[in-house]
């Protein structure tokens, strides 16, 4: 008996999602797939199309890679297009010349943009919103050009726009309706929209309806009915999308009247053997331009060619996006379209908020609404609108949070929502699946995303996932486990107190003695720092337990090549030193970057050369600035009274011994310090994990502050100290800290969880409650005595220097890495996806003119 | 078209002296201009070799990963972006698409030995 034959006709988001689903119910095996992809590009994520300009690269795109498609068995025939269907022969031609058998075939030809027909409308400059390649095209002529303009006020259009004006261009929208997104919001919420998006410096127009286009040979403006002009460089019509049935049609199959392949619940076409999925199909009336309903499509697909009763029921069109940084949603009867709704709405000009609810006729549950500005409410409406869930007695709390008493729970936590609720709309993980998961064993956010693949989509449910865990496990009450890893069912401050009391010295003993397993990325580097805090060995005698940066003493960068920061302790360099620095970034060819730390950062470096540039470093002075450890960074200073006429202490002296002291030290996480002259705070002390300002009597010492991702103003922890006491008491913080801080948690975040707050922090420092400061300060003095320059021991060391090489077996250098210039400077090729379609482009040159 | 890996022969490749291979960790080496992972385990001794260009982001960096095991499957974690990947058959541990090709491996006469397919 010979194998069905499965052709699949488009390789976009569904195509590739039908072939997934194929992959998990077994469909791929049974049968031979064939996928015809008319792009070169294997399927990408058009959802995420505008990254393309901030900075993500096509493969970063890609949803799966030619050797996903390979190792499952399907054949993927990419840049050929079926050019017809022969349905009594049951064959397909490829534009290629290809005839093709098929038993099945799924038709996943998806959308193509709709271009209309205005005079002029085949200018250079004038583009579409749809594939890379339009991307591209987009970037190219965009060199060129300073204004740009987006035809087509919609999800799409404003994407575009936000393409273009990351591209750094003047940029336009033009809409023909009165209002921005005419399909998903009201005209108030378009009000909020249109002025978010103008104070960002985007023109919008509304109500122009464009009657020809300008330019001789290219683009030069637009011509509107009313006479108006706009001129532009650069022009990208979105005016909404078609979809791709001509091979449909052609072959007879039945389309609606305004387009698109009719199916049935099943996906199946008028022809039973030909299925069709995405934007090109036409179920019961309604074309679905989201991803979401497309997938679902996918899935009842695969699942009818394995003979399944999966059904196709209204897509759910309900969506919540960020437009130029605006929060847009939309959802069910957002118009209030159903007889006898009544509608609750929140207006903000000064917040730029706008929130509306479509309520059913007798008030008691949410048919819809829609969300500008703020659509932190979107999954919990969304849930109370599925499943009917009886409103709360004032039905504005849902959009405007419960107020007055802010300790009562918001009615809107998933807890209260049935098992059937749906979180996660990409992948349809109801919360019963969560809920079991959760109560199956697992206790954390990552596995638990990986096994109910809650999340893994658009994201936009994960607060809610986590709000779901932490339910559940305070429900069977536990808390979110605080064990290390898999490997050791202890807290890091355990282990840290075990390896303390027992005098462990190495990650195997304390495996041996207190773990399971072989290790793992989380607890090997953790147990290494414990050690280090603990005992101050060279770093490289765990070799084997440090993540990368430690173990070649240098922070990896793109491309897997490192970067190089010599220790300048409190910003202070003298002309000799600088000199050097860029004596070895020149020998090297290293790029050079001033870091936010007063440093200087060479990049670049590969790994075999390393131990080279700290030869001549270590020689001219310079010692290692452990960039790369979980441990002090540097002690960021002003000039202080030596220079500034408002200066009141000496901030670089005191800067440098603070860094001479804890420089080398490691700690859950790394440390930061800044030390300023004077409460004008030109340091940025506030900001950091300990921080001195001067005051006319001494030093004020902060901790707790952080930089980053969630800033948070340090905490005073005493006033007018002279530089002994200080010193003493940073000791004493900084031991407490690394004693009892879970792995890879700042002090920030610590002092956040610790019970007792600043008080309790002083009471241990200051009044040594916990009877551990005499303790404290003496691991610490130990840990300053046996301070050793690491990079000034690999040098000296032969044997050491012997391990930083790419290769175990050959001297020569990894012939990978690839260098581009930029601003007189060496950077890594194939960063951008331009520079990488590029080398691309030249390397396949190359294979051509080869015998 | 790939070809069955059953039509194909298993070509052992010498690849570096053990004593070469950092234990409880590994490295890269070059064979006839392929870089590969190679990774030891002790107590009990385990090799393993897979492609050393991490499939996410496609730098040449495996064998500078920490190996370890997850629930007793051997494993690599890539030092740029810590996706793990098990020794055993590749596979993308945090349910990713993206996965490793492995390779056999065989310890003689103090050298590492890697199995490659080939036509």
């Amino acid at each position: 008996m010979s194998v069905k034959k499965i052709i699949v006709i488009g390789n976009g988001m569904v195509g590739y999602k039908f072939c997934e689903k194929l992959v998990a119910n077994g469909g791929a095996k049974a049968f031979a797939v064939t996928v015809f992809g008319e792009e070169k590009r294997p399927a990408y994520d058009r959802v995420q199309l505008t990254q393309y300009f901030s900075g993500k690269t096509a493969d970063d795109l890609t949803l799966a890679g030619p050797e996903w498609y390979r190792d499952h068995g399907i054949e993927l025939r990419l840049g050929d297009r079926v050019a017809a269907i022969d349905r009594a022969a049951r064959t397909l031609t490829s534009q290629s010349g290809a005839i093709l058998a098929y038993d099945t075939l799924v038709l996943a030809t998806g959308s193509a943009p709709f271009v209309p027909t205005v005079p002029g409308v085949d200018k250079q400059g004038i583009f579409v919103y749809r594939t890379l390649d339009d991307l591209d095209g987009i970037i190219a002529y965009a060199k060129n050009a300073k204004r740009a303009t987006v035809i087509g006020g919609g999800l799409l259009g404003l994407e575009a726009a936000k393409a273009v004006y990351d591209l750094g261009l003047e940029t336009h929208v033009v809409e023909f309706a009165q209002r921005l997104m005419p399909r998903q919001i009201d005209e108030p919420g378009s009000a909020i929209l249109v002025e978010k998006i103008q104070a960002l410096g985007v023109r919008v127009h509304l109500n122009k309806s464009t009657k020809e286009i300008a330019g001789n040979g290219h683009i030069e403006g637009l011509i509107f009915a009313d006479g108006s002009r706009l001129d532009t460089d650069l022009l990208v019509i979105s005016a909404g999308i078609r979809p791709r049935d001509e091979l449909a049609k052609a072959c007879g199959l039945e389309t609606g009247p305004r387009g698109g392949i009719i199916v049935n619940d099943c996906m199946q076409t008028s022809d039973p053997d030909i299925l069709c999925i995405g934007e090109a199909a036409l179920h019961k009336g309604i074309i679905y331009g989201l991803v979401a309903p497309g997938y679902e499509m996918a899935e009842v697909a695969a699942n009818t060619l394995m003979g399944g009763e999966k059904r196709f029921i209204a897509g759910d069109l309900s969506a919540k996006l960020k437009l130029m940084g605006v929060d847009v949603a939309n959802f069910g009867d957002a118009f209030g379209e159903t007889q006898g709704a009544r509608t609750v709405v929140y207006r903000n000009d000064k917040a730029g908020v706008y929130k509306r609810l479509t309520l059913s006729p007798f008030g008691d549950f949410v048919m819809g609404g829609m969300l500008v500005g703020d659509a932190s409410e979107y999954g919990s409406l969304i849930q109370f609108m599925k499943n009917r869930t009886t409103l709360p007695p004032n039905p504005e709390d849902l959009i405007l949070g419960p107020r007055g008493d802010s300790k009562q729970v918001g009615s809107l936590s998933p807890i209260f929502l049935p098992d059937t609720a749906q979180i996660c709309t990409c992948n349809n993980v109801s919360k019963g699946e969560i809920v079991k998961a959760v109560r199956d064993g697992v206790c954390e956010i990552g596995p638990l995303k990986n096994c109910t693949k809650a999340g893994t989509g658009c994201g936009g449910c994960l607060p809610m996932v986590a709000d779901i865990l932490k339910g559940v496990l305070e429900s069977e009450g536990k808390t979110v486990s605080d064990h290390l890893c898999q490997h050791f069912g202890y807290s890091r401050q355990e282990l840290f107190e075990i390896a303390r009391i027992k005098r462990i010295q190495s990650y195997a003993e304390l495996l041996a003695s207190h773990g399971k397993g072989k290790g793992c990325e989380i607890c090997k580097p953790a147990v290494a720092s414990i050690l280090a805090s603990l005992w101050n060995d060279m770093i490289l005698e765990h070799q084997g337990e440090q993540d990368t940066n430690d173990r070649y003493l240098a922070n990896i960068q793109q491309g897997g090549t490192y970067s190089i920061v010599p220790r300048v302790p409190g910003g202070e360099i003298s002309p000799e030193k600088l000199i050097v620095l860029g004596q070895v970034a020149r020998q090297f060819d290293l790029y050079c970057k001033i870091t936010g730390a007063q440093r200087i950062d060479l990049f670049g470096a590969r790994v075999e050369q390393l131990p080279d540039i700290w030869e001549i470093l270590v020689k001219a002075g310079f010692e290692s600035g452990h960039a790369y450890g979980k441990a002090l960074r540097t002690v960021k200073s002003c000039v202080g009274s030596t220079w500034c006429r408002f200066g009141v202490q000496d901030s670089t002296s005191f800067a440098i011994r603070i860094e001479e002291r804890y420089r080398g030290l490691r700690a859950p996480h790394k440390l930061k310090s800044a030390c300023s002259g004077c409460v004008r705070e030109c340091a940025e002390a506030q900001s950091k994990d300990f921080g001195l300002v001067a005051t006319e009597k001494g030093w004020n010492l902060y901790v707790c502050g952080n930089g980053g991702a969630k800033p948070q103003h340090a905490e005073l922890l005493a006033s007018d100290l002279d530089e002994e006491t200080c010193i003493k008491y940073i000791d004493r913080f900084l031991m407490y800290y690394i004693r009892t801080a879970d792995r890879l948690t700042r002090t920030a975040t610590w002092f956040n969880k610790l019970e007792g707050g600043i008080e309790k922090l002083r009471k241990v420092i200051i009044d040594d409650s916990l009877g551990l400061c005499a303790e404290m300060e003496k691991q610490m003095q130990g840990l300053v005595d046996t301070y050793k320059c690491e990079w000034k021991e690999v040098v000296e060391n032969p044997e050491l220097r012997k391990r930083f090489r790419h290769f175990l077996n050959s001297e020569e250098s990894d012939e990978t890495l690839a260098w581009a210039r930029e601003r007189d400077q060496k950077r890594p090729a194939n960063w951008h996806p331009e520079l990488a379609a590029e080398a691309a482009a030249i390397a396949e040159a190359t294979r051509t003119t080869e015998p | 078209m790939t070809v069955p890996t059953s039509e194909k022969t298993l070509v052992w490749k010498r690849a570096v002296r053990t004593v070469d291979v950092p234990a409880e960790s590994g490295g890269t080496v070059l064979l006839d201009g392929r870089q590969f992972a190679v990774f030891h385990f002790r107590n009990p001794d385990a090799w393993y070799a897979c492609q050393n260009q991490c499939p996410h982001k496609g730098d040449m960096v495996i064998g500078r990963g920490l190996i370890g095991d997850d629930k007793g499957e051997p494993k690599v974690a890539c030092p740029q972006h810590k996706k793990t990947f098990s020794l055993v058959s590749g596979k993308n541990l945090g349910g990713e698409a993206y996965c490793l090709d492995t390779y056999p491996v065989k310890i003689e006469d103090g050298y590492v030995f890697i199995g490659i397919a080939e036509a």
